[in-house]
């Protein structure tokens, strides 16, 4: 029993870099949505997986949804560029950081387990503004014709 | 006091009126599907506002942040589409395990099948396996018989032709009991997995 648990405990250790990278998970996909990383732009249908330092961009017919590991779960609107600047949670103690940064366009958002533990986890960025998450569901827009 | 009345109604309606149209950044509260509204903290050109009812919103507009209130048919309008595209709300489901084992109960274990069957119901599943203990032996002892659990249910779980790479585990110890006890209570209903999907 005692092995088994310390094998199992050595497996997990193992199997946490190959899961770190990924955060999120595209659950809806509906026109021309694209995640840019290290530069490069990729399509993004559904089941592509997100990560931090991703970012999202939609098209005039787009939209998208996804799921975060702390079951936190974001979506964005047509015209939208979403920037995730800082991810990390930790399943056991459920502490957690989140930042976003909407540069234009649509978000709805509904907090997961992070905020649950301690408020404030989840912050958004917008061109003139830092808004905190205490609790679950909400929206935001970023107008494009900003000067 | 009729004509303060108009005044003040004058004052409401320009405020909820105005928020939305010119305001280049907005931001709102809703209420979630189970009815409960949070709260939001926006930190603005020179000032703070909390946001804590369903359809309170702030605007900013240059250096001027604005309280205001949207309607139903506002948020329809203006985030219709983006509310759509948010996943289903995730289901999770409860199952016990016999005392300091990662062998579940025989009730839990004739129950897994269709527990099976509702995750294979989701098309890409995001499964997430959580284990949890009651209060006998340490936090260490806890945590590593908590992740036994779920990573026993894990194998399960793809044994029963989930696929691996959907599936991930966790153990969180004596730290969410369902029932509340003292230190070293053997308590059956603690001694669980929760699988969660979304």
């Amino acid at each position: 029993m005692r092995k088994a648990l310390l094998v199992a405990a050595v497996l997990s250790v193992m199997a946490i870099p190959a899961l770190a990278a990924d955060v999120g998970l595209i659950k809806v996909s509906k026109g021309n949505v694209q995640i840019e990383r290290n530069g490069a732009k990729v399509a993004a249908p559904v089941g592509a997986s997100v990560q931090a330092s991703d970012v999202i961009m939609t098209g005039a017919d787009g939209s998208a949804g996804i799921t975060f590991t702390d079951n936190s779960l974001v979506s964005v609107g047509p015209n939208t560029v979403f920037a995730i600047d800082k991810y990390r949670f930790d399943s056991t103690t459920h502490a957690g950081e989140f930042e976003g940064s909407l540069k234009k366009g649509r978000l709805a958002a509904i907090s997961g387990k992070m905020v649950k533990a301690s408020p404030e986890s989840m912050k958004i960025r917008t061109p003139s503004a830092i808004m905190g998450v205490r609790g679950t569901e909400f929206v935001v827009q970023v107008d494009e014709e900003k000067k | 006091m009729n004509l303060f009345a108009v005044f003040l109604l004058a004052v409401l309606v320009a405020s909820f009126w105005r928020a939305p149209e010119k305001a280049p950044e907005l931001f709102a509260v809703l209420p979630a599907r189970d009815g409960h509204v949070g709260a939001i903290v926006v930190r603005g050109p020179g000032s703070e506002k909390v946001i804590n009812e369903a359809y309170a919103s702030v605007s900013i507009n240059g250096s001027t942040q604005t309280n205001g209130s949207l309607s139903q048919a506002q948020v329809r309008e203006m985030f219709g589409s983006t509310i759509e595209a948010l996943p289903g709300s995730p289901a999770s489901f409860t199952l016990y395990f016999l005392e300091g084992k990662d062998e579940l109960t025989p009730e839990s274990r004739s129950e897994l099948d269709n527990v099976f069957s509702e995750l294979k119901r989701r098309p890409l599943p995001d499964i997430v396996v959580i284990g949890h203990t009651d209060t006998v032996g340490s936090l260490e002892f806890n945590d590593k018989l908590s992740l036994a659990r779920a990573e026993r249910m894990r194998e399960m779980l793809i044994s029963l032709g989930l696929p691996a790479e959907r599936i991930q585990a966790a153990g969180r110890g004596k730290r969410e009991l369902l029932i509340q006890t003292e230190e070293n209570v053997s308590e059956p209903r603690n001694r669980r997995v929760e699988i969660s999907v979304r």
